[in-house]
C-alpha cells in the first residue's frame, strides 16, 4: 500500500490494478499534489517517475549531471555577503545566494540540465516548455542545444511582447517559440498550451515543467533538482557564519527557485522559510498574482494546490509587473508549507519590488530579476528590526538584464528593446 | 433513484448510440436549451452538456472558444442546473455533464452531485480525473446515483483492465492523440481498442475525439457501442449562433442515420 514520507511527494506504487479500487493519489503535500491530468499523459507521467527514480539512485547520472552543474552552469553559485545593504539595513546580516550568476542568468538552469539529461536517458529527441518571463525557456533552449534535442517553446503573447530579447534568444539557440494567444495570453495558457502539444505527441516528447508545479513527480523532481540552491547555501553560510541563518527568503510564482532554497532548511526549525508572492497592484485589488493571500484550494494544471480563481471555480486572471511570477497557482508543496505554518508567504507588491530593484543596483551594484526583488523587497523590511548577530540569505533568482526596458517603462522612461 | 435520472445504458439498448456535445451558455442558456431539445428530436440518444472552464486544458481551438464565449455570457454552474431541470422532462434520453474538475470541486462534490440528482443528470466526464483520483468523486457520486465516465486513451495500454472494471455508464474511448477537435482522419486502430476494453467490461464503449463525417460514424458505429461528436456541432453553433437550431438539427439527424442503419 502507499507508503508516504514527508516531503518526498514520494509513495511506494501500490499494486491495486485490477481490484477496481483506485491507487489512491500519488506525489501528495498533505491535501496538496497529486496527479489530475488527462489518461492520455498517464502512462508517460509514471515512466517519467519510473525513469526519475532509477537515475536519482544512479551515481552515474548524478555525476553527469554534477559534471554539468560544474564545468557548464558554473555552480556552486556564490554566497555573497552584502556589506553595504547589511550596513544600511541596521539589522541581520544579509547574504545574497547569486543565482543569477549561473550560466543563461537564473536557477532555471538547475531544472533544465537536470530534465533534459533525464529525457534523453529516456531516448527522447525533442523537449518542450512553457515559459513566462523567458528565463525557463531560454534555460530550456540552452538544454537543448547542449544535449542535441529539437525544442519548442510556449510563450504567453503578451510575453513575447513583454520579453522580445528573450524570444530571440531562444531563437538563436535553435528553438521554436510558439506564441500562445487563448484565455490571458500570459504563463498559465502557456502552460495550457504545452500541456495540449505533450498531450499530442509522448512518444519522442518530453515536457520540461519550469516549476514545482503540475501533476506528480514534477514538484518532486523540480524541487529536487533546484535543492542544489539550498545545499549550497547551508554549507556555505556554516562555513561562514558557523551557524544556521535565521531566515531564507526567496520569491514565489510557482515557486521553484524557493523550494530549491527551502528544501534543505525544512527540518531545521529555527530556519524561517519566508516566500515573497507577487501581490502586483495590491492584494485588495484584481491585479495581483498573490496565490496565498488571495487563492483558495483547487485543482489545475494536475494538481491540488491554492490558485486564484472566482465564486465559480473558474481561474482567475493575474497580474504582477513580473512575468515570472504571474501565475494563478502555486506548487503543491508550497501549499502545504503553508498549510503546516512551516513556511510563510508574504504579499510584496510591483512598487515595493521596482524600489528594492533600484535600491540593491544602487547598494550592491548587482542588478537583480524584478522577480527576485520581491524577496528583496521583504528582506529590506524585516532586517532592521532583527539582531546582527543573525543571518538572512534571500536567494537572487536571477538577473535584471531583461527587466531593465520595463522598469524603465514603470518609471516613465520610454524605452523599448 | 430519481425517476427523472435517464440510466446511460437506455442509450445504448437495441442501438448503436449518437451521442451529441454542446458547450452550455453558447451562445446564450435559453439556445443551449432549444438546441438539447432539437438534437434530441433529430435522433441524439446521449446529451453531453459541457459545464464551460476558463482553462480546458483537453479541448482544441473549437471547444476552447466556446467556453470562452459561454463565461462572457455570464452562465454559471447554477444556472446550468436550472436549465436542465426545465429541459429534463421534455427529453426521454439521458443526460451527462462534462467539465473539468476544479468547477465541480468549488461547488462541493456532495452539492454538486446532490443536484445533479435533483434535476436529473446520470453521469459526468471528467478528462482532468484519471483513475488514480477518482476515488473521493466516485464516492459523492455514488451517493447520488450519478455515474463518473472513464475515459481510455490510445496511449493507456496495460492500464485498460484496470480502468475498464471500474467503469460505469459508458467508456469513453478517446480515438486520438491530443485534444479535441475536427481530425481529417483518425490513425488510431480504434477497432483493436474498442475489442481490448470489451474483454474487461459489459459497460458500452462509446468513441469521441475528432469524428465528424457520416462515413466516419458509419464505420466506427460498426465495433463500437456509440459515436461521441462534440467539435463539429460546437462548430456550427460558432458559426450560426443563436440561430444555429436548422443547421445542429440537421447534422444530428444525418449522423444518427449514418448509424442506424448498423443496428444491432
Amino acid at each position: 500500500m502507499g507508503q508516504k514520507t514527508y516531503g518526498g511527494g514520494e509513495f511506494e506504487r501500490s499494486n491495486l490494478a485490477g481490484q477496481g479500487i483506485p491507487a489512491q493519489s500519488r506525489g501528495r503535500y498533505g491535501a496538496h499534489g497529486g496527479q489530475y491530468i488527462p489518461e492520455t499523459l498517464m502512462n508517460e507521467v509514471i515512466r517519467l517517475e519510473e525513469a526519475y527514480t532509477f537515475y536519482k539512485n544512479d551515481p552515474a547520472f548524478q555525476e553527469e549531471l554534477g559534471k554539468l552543474f560544474r564545468e557548464y552552469a558554473g555552480r556552486p553559485s556564490l554566497l555573497y555577503f552584502a556589506q553595504k545593504m547589511t550596513n544600511d539595513l541596521g539589522g541581520a546580516k544579509v547574504y545574497l545566494k547569486r543565482e543569477d550568476l549561473n550560466h543563461t542568468g537564473s536557477h532555471k538552469i538547475n531544472n533544465v540540465l537536470g530534465q533534459t539529461l533525464l529525457a534523453k536517458k529516456m531516448g527522447k529527441t525533442r523537449i518542450i516548455a512553457e515559459t513566462g518571463a523567458g528565463q525557463h525557456g531560454v534555460a530550456a533552449a540552452t538544454a537543448a542545444a547542449l544535449m542535441d534535442m529539437e525544442c519548442e517553446i510556449f510563450m504567453g503573447k503578451e510575453d513575447t511582447d513583454r520579453q522580445v530579447l528573450n524570444v530571440y534568444r531562444m531563437e538563436l539557440l535553435g528553438a521554436r517559440v510558439h506564441p500562445v494567444t487563448s484565455g490571458t495570453a500570459t504563463l498559465k495558457d502557456a502552460v495550457n498550451e504545452t500541456m495540449r502539444e505533450w498531450a499530442g505527441r509522448v512518444e519522442d516528447t518530453a515536457y520540461v515543467l519550469g516549476s514545482v508545479m503540475g501533476p506528480h513527480p514534477f514538484p518532486m523532481m523540480v524541487r529536487d533538482f533546484q535543492s542544489v540552491i539550498g545545499r549550497e547555501a547551508k554549507s556555505q553560510i556554516l562555513e561562514i557564519e558557523g551557524k544556521l541563518p535565521a531566515a531564507v527568503l526567496a520569491c514565489v510564482g510557482g515557486g521553484s527557485n524557493a523550494m530549491g532554497m527551502f528544501h534543505e532548511f525544512v527540518p531545521h526549525e529555527e530556519v524561517a522559510l519566508i516566500g515573497c508572492e507577487a501581490a502586483g497592484r495590491g492584494v485588495d485589488t484584481f491585479e495581483t498574482a498573490a496565490t496565498i493571500a488571495v487563492g483558495k484550494p483547487g485543482i489545475f494544471h494536475g494538481m491540488h494546490s491554492y490558485f486564484c480563481q472566482d465564486g465559480e471555480g473558474q481561474i482567475a486572471p493575474v497580474y504582477s509587473i513580473s512575468a515570472g511570477l504571474d501565475y494563478p497557482g502555486i506548487g503543491p508543496e508550497h501549499a502545504w508549507l503553508h498549510d503546516t505554518g512551516r513556511a510563510t508567504y508574504v504579499p510584496v507588491t510591483d512598487e515595493e519590488a521596482v524600489r528594492a530593484f533600484e535600491y540593491l543596483a544602487r547598494t550592491e551594484g548587482i542588478i537583480s530579476a524584478i522577480e527576485s526583488a520581491h524577496a528583496v523587497a521583504h528582506a529590506m523590511e524585516i532586517v532592521p528590526g532583527m539582531s546582527p548577530d543573525d543571518s538572512v540569505i534571500i536567494c537572487l533568482s536571477g538577473r535584471g538584464d531583461k527587466d531593465v526596458a520595463a522598469i524603465a517603462r514603470y518609471r516613465g522612461r520610454d524605452i523599448h528593446e | 433513484m430519481n425517476e427523472k435520472m435517464v440510466p446511460i445504458k437506455q442509450a445504448f439498448e437495441g442501438k448503436r448510440a449518437f451521442i451529441a456535445f454542446v458547450t452550455a451558455g453558447d451562445p446564450s442558456i435559453e439556445r443551449t436549451e432549444e438546441y438539447i431539445l432539437r438534437m434530441v428530436r433529430a435522433g441524439a440518444d446521449l446529451i453531453e452538456i459541457g459545464i464551460p472552464f476558463s482553462d480546458p486544458t483537453a479541448e482544441g481551438p473549437v471547444i476552447q472558444e466556446a467556453n470562452i464565449r459561454a463565461l462572457r455570457g455570464g452562465v454559471t454552474v447554477s444556472k446550468i442546473f436550472e436549465m436542465v431541470g426545465r429541459v429534463r422532462p421534455k427529453v426521454d434520453v439521458p443526460l451527462v455533464f462534462m467539465t473539468y474538475l476544479n468547477p465541480v470541486y468549488h461547488y462541493g462534490y456532495g452539492a454538486f452531485f446532490a443536484r445533479c440528482h435533483e434535476v436529473g443528470v446520470s453521469g459526468i466526464i471528467l478528462p482532468d480525473l484519471p483513475f488514480e483520483e477518482k476515488g473521493p468523486v466516485a464516492e459523492a457520486a455514488a451517493v447520488h446515483g450519478v455515474d463518473v465516465v472513464s475515459l481510455i486513451a490510445p496511449t493507456s495500454k496495460e492500464r485498460i483492465g484496470m480502468i475498464a472494471a471500474g467503469a460505469q455508464g459508458f467508456v469513453y474511448l478517446v480515438s486520438s492523440m491530443g485534444v479535441t477537435g475536427v481530425r481529417r482522419s483518425i490513425q488510431t486502430d480504434v477497432r483493436e481498442m474498442v475489442d481490448t476494453v470489451k474483454r474487461y467490461t459489459d459497460v458500452p464503449v462509446a468513441v469521441g475525439f475528432g469524428i465528424h463525417t457520416p462515413e466516419q460514424a458509419a464505420q466506427i458505429s460498426a465495433y463500437a457501442d456509440g459515436v461521441i461528436v462534440g467539435s463539429a456541432i460546437v462548430k456550427l453553433i460558432a458559426e450560426h449562433g443563436a440561430d444555429a437550431g436548422d443547421e445542429v438539427e440537421a447534422y444530428v439527424r444525418g449522423m444518427k442515420g449514418a448509424i442506424t442503419c448498423k443496428s444491432v
